[in-house]
């Protein structure tokens, strides 16, 4: 046990003597998920728009109005010719074209039903889709004022109406900051993590002082546990840290057991850390341990269901999936901290992640050996 | 100049005799652009769904059987009262929760409307949002075919999506993919393999050899570049042919305008190796201040415009969103030099002052 304790003081004080990690591992992360946050959103509120208005009626202006009154657009530009706006939207100036046909009011009145033209740059699809909901609602809006405005008894009798009635559970502002916070900070303590303990052996080997430690009579477990711990201590503070600052600054809900967030935390952060060892006995150079980690990261976070949704995934990406340890806990951390999950709800997850965890840390022991 | 070769020699020795290194440096590419045309979607189908219905009557199966063979929900369970609703949000597999009013169809018969309740699982707003409008725009089209010849005056939508007619994902990652590959190459390899060369004290023999200082930054460059370069034409050809993502406009001006970035992201790299001594210090440097600003701050995945206008101005201060712009414009769009001139320009004007820097920043002496 006390070998044990003098490696986790001899990496502590190897962190805590290089001026530059300390804020690396403690400011960078936060001034990070403050931008970041704020920068991963999908709501579109400015949506530039071209006006190609070529009816100029009482119906076409009144349209038109709509999509001036509705936050989610700004008219940048108005214009009589279609080319001029293709042209607007080549140079990146706008999202999209509102084009109204000549003869679109008339038409209306005398068939009752005219076509708008919506010209929409897809080159976002999600954003594309998205625009087009929204304009789509515009005009499911415009429809129903219409009817109203000169309602025709004949053809109102007799029509059926569904109404629909829609809430929005646990998050009714629809606020994404709040949805990507606790996904963010995993995020965060995950790259900290696998990058300190990844880069950590090989090190050592690549400075040669792996040679002293192998000639001293520490065995691997106590090698590996403490190489481990102080990264552990670390990325844990840094999550405490990390929720205080999601709480304070985005004021994040937090429905949960906070400690089921940090025993979930503890098992997920020994995988973490252990993949990293078993990245660092396995390369050579720290380039290279860079490397590696880096490949694995920008997969794990790209499946993780951070940005985009699992369920849309192929099922045999959703099966590969299980492997991603990042999967599972921004998982848990979102239902526990978002829903109020309990711990008869995650129980499948955190019970996948002991197994993970339990069986990285006995690859990285046995891959761990005690000669240059 | 003989010299000047013997030295990138060097180079490119270290970096094929790494197997490893290369192994990633080129499947990376690879694997990430199938993972995004393949696995990353942004559409949503398949999102499991329950529902409430204590009339079962014909109206409300006919609804829900439209629902659910639209392809977008799938059912998870059908409740049995109000209360499972919490339940199952909680355990966290149901994104929307569909609750018909009791004795539906005869409401709607008797006083020609009936009530639907949706509830969307809003921990996730995004989803739910979009989830909320599908089965709105299900139900309303129902209600249309229900109401056929009774309804009044409508105006509908016809909808062209440019440059991306079936809002593949592909078509977004492809522009990113480059930047954050050619970032990572030649901004991050490069500050490595230079603060390499000064942990492990071989600094000191090439700087005491006859070779000029910039001699030593171009040859420890300069394979790194021909790497960079050859990535930047395997994520292009790969999302040419296996995922159909078009080059419109000039290759040439593409390949031009790739090379430039990667020049600033090597100048970038030169500069960060000026300021550290350590690979440890110029990693996590080029990781945690490079990476994930490339990927989230320059509309690589989510649209500059939307952001704060602080964060607007911060993106403005990172180069690979030019760069993106720039291949978006080229690849999907078909512009020429015309309508990029002045991205162009600015990632010029980056690769001088960060040239300029480390320059003034070099230090000829170790401590």
């Amino acid at each position: 046990m006390r070998t044990i304790l003098y490696i986790i003081q001899k990496e502590f004080l190897q962190v805590f003597r290089n001026k530059m990690m300390l804020p690396i591992i403690f400011v960078v992360p936060i001034v990070q998920l403050i931008i970041l946050v704020n920068a991963a959103t999908f709501e579109m509120k400015h949506i530039r728009l071209s006006i190609v208005d070529l009816d100029l009626s009482g119906v076409s202006r009144k349209l038109v109005s709509k999509f001036q009154g509705s936050p989610f657009y700004q008219i940048r530009h108005r214009s009589f010719s279609y080319h001029d706006a293709e042209n607007e939207m080549k140079k990146g100036n706008i999202d999209m074209i509102v084009q109204i046909p000549a003869g679109f009011e008339r038409k209306l009145m005398k068939e009752n039903h005219a076509k708008v033209q919506y010209v929409i740059n897809a080159i976002n699809g999600q954003t594309a889709g998205l625009m087009n909901a929204y304009s789509t609602m515009i005009l499911f809006d415009y429809n129903r004022e219409l009817v109203l405005e000169n309602p025709d008894p004949a053809q109102l009798a007799g029509v059926r109406n569904i109404q629909m009635d829609y809430s929005y559970w646990y998050n009714p502002k629809l606020n994404y900051k709040t949805y990507m916070v606790p996904g963010i900070l995993v995020l965060l303590v995950t790259i900290i993590g696998l990058l300190l303990s990844g880069m950590n052996i090989v090190r050592e080997k690549e400075i040669g002082t792996i040679e002293q430690i192998n000639v001293t009579p520490i065995n691997k477990i106590q090698f590996i546990a403490g190489k481990l711990t102080p990264f552990w201590i670390i990325a844990l503070f840094e999550l405490a840290f990390g929720l205080m600052v999601g709480k304070l600054l985005f004021n994040i809900p937090m429905e949960g057991n906070l400690w089921l967030i940090f025993i979930s935390a503890a098992v997920y952060l020994f995988v973490i850390l252990s993949f990293g060892l078993l990245i660092s006995t396995i390369t050579n150079t720290q380039q290279q341990s860079m490397l590696v980690s880096f490949f694995f990261m920008v997969v794990f976070i790209l499946m993780s269901g951070l940005f985009t949704s699992i369920e849309s995934m192929p099922q045999w990406a959703q099966t590969l999936d299980r492997l991603n340890p990042l999967m599972y806990f921004i998982r848990i951390m979102r239902m526990v901290l978002l829903k109020g999950s309990t711990f008869a709800d995650i129980r499948s997850l955190f019970g996948s992640l002991v197994v993970y965890a339990l069986f990285i840390v006995s690859l990285a022991i046995f891959r761990y050996r005690k000669v240059a | 100049m003989r010299r000047f070769w013997g030295f990138v020699v060097k180079e490119f020795f270290h970096i094929f005799r790494d197997y490893r290194t290369l192994l990633i440096l080129f499947g990376m590419p690879a694997v990430q652009l199938m993972l995004f045309g393949y696995v990353i979607t942004n559409e949503i189908k398949d999102a499991r769904i329950a529902i409430l219905d204590p009339s079962k009557d014909v109206v409300t199966r006919k609804i829900s059987d439209k629902i659910l063979s639209s392809g977008y929900f799938l059912l998870d369970r059908n409740l049995n009262n109000g209360a499972e609703i919490e339940e199952v949000f909680r355990q966290g597999n149901v994104k929307l929760v569909l609750i018909y009013e009791p004795e539906f169809a005869k409401k709607l018969e008797k006083y020609g409307s009936a009530k639907i309740q949706i509830i969307g699982d809003a921990s996730d707003p995004n989803t739910a949002n979009i989830l909320v409008n599908y089965a709105n725009g299900i139900i309303n089209n129902f209600l249309v075919s229900m109401n056929t010849g009774k309804i009044s005056r409508q105006i509908v939508p016809e909808v062209r999506m440019m440059y991306n007619g079936e809002l593949k994902g592909v078509y977004m990652f492809v522009p990113g993919l480059m930047a954050m590959l050619l970032m990572l190459i030649s901004a991050l390899m490069t500050s490595l393999s230079i603060t390499r060369e000064k942990e492990m004290g071989t600094m000191e023999l090439l700087l005491a050899s006859p070779l000029k200082p910039w001699q030593i930054i171009i040859g420890k460059v300069f394979p790194y570049v021909f790497l960079a370069f050859i990535d930047a034409c395997i994520i292009l050809v790969l999302g040419n042919t296996v995922f159909g993502v078009p080059v419109q406009g000039s290759v040439l001006l593409l390949l031009a305008e790739s090379l430039l970035f990667i020049s600033m992201a090597l100048s970038l790299g030169i500069l960060i190796s000026s300021i550290t001594d350590s690979q440890q210090v110029a990693m996590m440097i080029s990781l945690v201040a490079l990476m994930l600003p490339t990927i989230l701050l320059s509309g690589f995945i989510f649209p500059v415009e939307n952001m704060p206008w602080i964060l607007q101005i911060l993106c403005y201060l990172m180069p690979p969103k030019y760069f993106i712009s720039i291949i978006k414009s080229i690849m999907l769009q078909g512009n020429g030099m015309a309508y990029v001139w002045h991205q162009t320009l600015i990632l010029i004007a980056f690769t001088g002052i960060f040239l300029t820097v480390s320059v003034k920043k070099f230090k000829i002496r170790l401590a």
